[in-house]
């Protein structure tokens, strides 16, 4: 992303900064569910973008953060227990990609397709045979606009990474690795390396958003933490909006935070048939994204 | 003594049916190159539908197959042609049509999932059907569980004589060595693909009718099922059917041994385990080939 | 007597059944260019991609300046010093030409990153014949460019050891005078390089030396003129009438 646009971006975030001023209510539940994927699914564009490894353990991440909250909520300082959130989140990062990005992709989705149940089952054994708790409760003092702003904040801050990384030395790396991975070994690119650090970079997001979603909800039991539909929702809308740009995923993220909302309200009993009818058709009708279309229509145009 | 023959035996029925349901899947990515994510929630469907059948109109879940099996690879096949043919004509590569089908199959999950949870609910099911205790090697195992494994074998059986004999089978099998070689020989891949991708959906069900006798069931445990058979896949040398019936049998061993002698809270975490200390040791699984 | 820039010592490699390579053994001096011939199928290819640390040898070693770099990583043997084209040449596609010649910059001996990297390129570019070249789309370019361009990012390493393979294949008679000439002017500039190739023109022309295989093992080595009449080498190629 340019200089400029991230400048202009910075300064829609300002705007939207405004939000709570305007509304309290159902706007502003709406602009933190919107918020929350838009880092999620633009986290997520961040690493299996460039990379093509499908990564469906989004909802690993995210659980670890709110898990995070759960267990140290009340023991530390707000800005600590969101360090060692994403602390976590890339401990567990480094883990599953120094053991899997070795290998070929499609070990990577196999171990991702797993890692959300295998981490609430862990988590779940700890809390029944260790500290002998299952389920804790979050009394936080956490005002909606508060995580709001956080959020917005933290949208912020993965854009400049990304637009950072994009323009650095291992956004170049990685470029090369998606052109051609042999001739990226053979120029002198650990390529393990770059997808590690890149997934890494990616998780501290997700683990991040997890923490500062945490406080709405008053009870946190693992299954609730660590619920695979957020893997699979951050999947669609980052396809959806094209996970190929940094900007992508937010056009993905905005309409199907809406229809998800639509749904659930609607067709409670029927939401899952129908995410994965949206899912099944993004995937045939928009292989590249919204954003991938965007060029054939300028060229349209022009023509 | 007793009791660790028990989990011996326990620990090999299980092998024997993770190797089984594996083996369909080892069709669908190792011949028709699907990584289908939708996988378990097709063995769960058929563990309903047994279900129905033995409570509805009493027919032995041993009888079943014959009815769901058949069903199963039609249906297959119509969710090959409808929904993986047009991924596989766009593919630009394996590689591509490897990620369009995880992402398409993992849809086609969502999918599946809900309309048995719309149909049936989330409630745990079971039946009762054989649950003789039978007596064996100094351990008492129920009926059930060695008909399965018996059943499974059978199974396992003629599928590999079909793959190994027959012409069809062969070709098949020309197709998981060597996709562009085999269109040069004149087997009409698209053909093979398809055939294969049914075959794995039958093979799925016929565990899942299998299993159903003797295991307690929800519509939810389908990931659960495609994960595991994702594990013994690719554990044992994608497509190599010998490394999934040995990994299959070792995960089934090792899950058994855990839930017995350490914590039945962590199964899940011996799988991946298991699944990790394979892949580092030999990466192209127990029984595979890439060259390095 | 200092150790040479390369040595295959009993160098060995098979997949499954079959052995590519069995007990190969020879030597690259520095500043020499050595051919590395043999039929089809004799696993020249293969001695190469184990050297370039596409693959890992069974047995035997592989020493650069005395050092045992075989079973590396790629990528390490590649910050090492030894670069290569393919057989079947690989450009980045979507990216243009002086981003595949900073490919083979960023990351290698000698890295170079930003402003001082850019001059470097212009610099190669124009060094393989592509001046004026580096806003033109990789996949955009005529088939002995492309070749060039490869040449390019595998010199952007400051390689001290290249390897070419079969680099002058499928070009029409202009081109090939054009290919060898640059890799001639390679070698005056005291570049070494190992280079698999079946145009025998060439291997007379650019090489001191070569090494004749056949069915993965070393038959003959030495100036071209003698290793080409000899009968097991004629015999290797076009079977036992002819020889």
């Amino acid at each position: 992303m340019s200089l400029r646009a991230f400048g202009l971006a910075l300064a829609a975030l300002a705007a939207l900064a405004l939000l709570p001023w305007l509304d309290t209510g159902f706007w502003l539940a709406l602009g933190i569910g919107i918020a929350q994927y838009a880092v999620l699914a633009t986290a997520w564009a961040l690493f299996s973008g460039p990379t093509g490894y499908v990564s469906l353990a989004s909802a690993a991440f995210f659980g670890i953060g709110a898990y995070a909250v759960a267990v140290l909520g009340e023991a530390l300082p707000w800005p600590v227990v969101l360090l060692v959130a994403a602390a976590l989140g890339v401990a567990v990062s480094l883990l599953v990609g120094f053991a899997t990005l070795r290998l070929s992709g499609v070990y990577f989705v196999v171990f991702t397709f797993g890692l959300a149940e295998l981490i609430r089952q862990l988590v779940t054994w700890f809390e029944v045979n260790v500290t002998r708790t299952i389920g804790r409760y979050v009394f936080l003092d956490a005002t909606q606009a508060g995580i709001y702003w956080q959020l917005l904040a933290l949208f912020a801050l993965l854009l400049a990474a990304g637009t950072w990384i994009g323009r650095s030395r291992l956004g170049f790396a990685l470029r090369v690795i998606g052109g051609d991975e042999v001739v990226a070994r053979h120029v002198g690119i650990d390529t393990a390396r770059a997808k590690i650090a890149l997934f890494a970079v990616s998780a501290l997001f997700m683990a991040v958003t997890g923490a500062v979603m945490a406080p709405r909800w008053t009870y946190i039991d693992p299954a609730i933490a660590f619920n695979p539909v957020i893997s699979f929702q951050v999947l669609i809308m980052a396809l959806l909006g094209g996970a190929h740009r940094l900007l992508g995923p937010l056009l993905g993220v905005v309409p199907l935070t809406l229809l998800f909302e639509l749904l659930n309200a609607h067709f409670p009993n029927h939401a899952s048939i129908l995410l994965g009818a949206v899912f099944m058709l993004v995937v045939y009708a928009v292989p590249r994204g919204v954003i991938g279309l965007l060029p054939l229509l300028r060229r349209r145009a022009v023509a | 003594m007793e009791a660790v023959a028990g989990t011996l035996l326990s620990g090999v029925v299980l092998g024997g049916m993770y190797g089984l349901v594996a083996l369909g899947l080892t069709l669908q990515y190792g011949i028709a190159r699907i990584m289908n994510l939708a996988y378990g929630e097709f063995l769960v469907a058929a563990c309903f539908a047994a279900l129905w059948l033995f409570t509805a109109a009493g027919v032995s879940p041993l009888l079943g197959l014959l009815l769901i099996v058949p069903a199963a690879f039609l249906l297959n096949l119509l969710v090959y042609r409808i929904f993986l043919a047009p991924l596989v004509r766009r593919a630009a590569s394996p590689a591509a049509l490897e990620t369009d089908s995880i992402l398409a199959t993992f849809g086609l999950l969502f999918v599946v999932q809900g309309a048995m949870l719309a149909a049936f609910g989330g409630a745990y099911q079971n039946y009762s059907v054989l649950a003789v205790p039978v007596p064996l090697l100094g351990a008492v195992v129920p009926a059930n569980r060695l008909v399965a494994l018996l059943f499974a074998v059978a199974i396992g059986g003629a599928l590999f004589l079909w793959l190994a004999r027959t012409r069809a089978g062969t070709a098949l099998r020309g197709v998981a060595v060597n996709p562009v070689a085999a269109q040069l020989v004149g087997i009409d891949v698209r053909r093979a693909a398809a055939l294969a991708f049914a075959a794995g959906g039958a093979l799925v069900a016929a565990g899942g009718v299998l299993v159903s006798m003797f295991l307690t069931f929800n519509a939810a445990m389908g990931v659960v099922f495609t994960m595991k058979a994702l594990v013994v896949v690719i554990m044992g040398g994608v497509g190599n059917l010998l490394g999934c019936l040995v990994a299959g049998l070792l995960l089934g061993l090792a899950e058994t041994a855990v839930a017995a002698w350490v914590d039945p809270g962590l199964t899940l975490a011996a799988t991946y385990a298991l699944f990790l200390g394979v892949l580092i040791a030999r990466p192209a699984g127990l029984f595979g080939r890439v060259a390095r | 007597m200092s150790a040479p820039l390369l040595r295959l010592d009993a160098l060995t490699r098979a997949f499954g059944g079959l052995v590519a390579l069995n007990g190969v053994s020879f030597a690259v001096a520095q500043g020499d260019i050595v051919g590395l011939i043999g039929p089809n199928g004799s696993g020249k290819t293969t001695a190469l991609n184990l050297v370039s640390g596409a693959l890992a040898p069974d047995a035997g070693r592989v020493l650069l300046e005395g050092r045992d770099v075989g079973g590396l990583a790629a990528h390490r043997i590649a910050r090492l010093g030894i670069a290569r084209t393919f057989q079947l040449v690989r450009v980045l596609p979507g990216m243009s030409a002086g981003e595949n010649v900073l490919a083979g910059l960023a990351f290698g001996r000698d890295a170079a990153w930003g402003g001082t990297a850019q001059a470097r390129v212009e610099s190669l570019l124009a060094r393989v014949g592509l001046a004026g070249k580096a806003l033109v789309p990789a996949d955009a370019l005529t088939y002995i460019d492309q070749k060039r361009l490869e040449l390019a990012r595998a010199l952007a390493l400051s390689p001290r050891l290249l390897l070419l393979d079969e680099w002058l294949a499928g070009l029409n008679p202009t081109e090939l005078q054009e290919g060898i000439s640059l890799i001639r002017s390679l070698r005056e500039e005291g570049h070494s390089i190992l280079m698999v190739e079946h145009v025998m023109d060439a291997i007379r022309s650019l090489c001191g030396r070569c090494v004749v295989m056949n069915a993965g093992r070393v038959i003959a080595e030495g100036p071209p003129a003698e290793v080409l009449a000899e009968r097991e080498v004629i015999r290797a190629y076009l079977g036992d009438e002819d020889a």
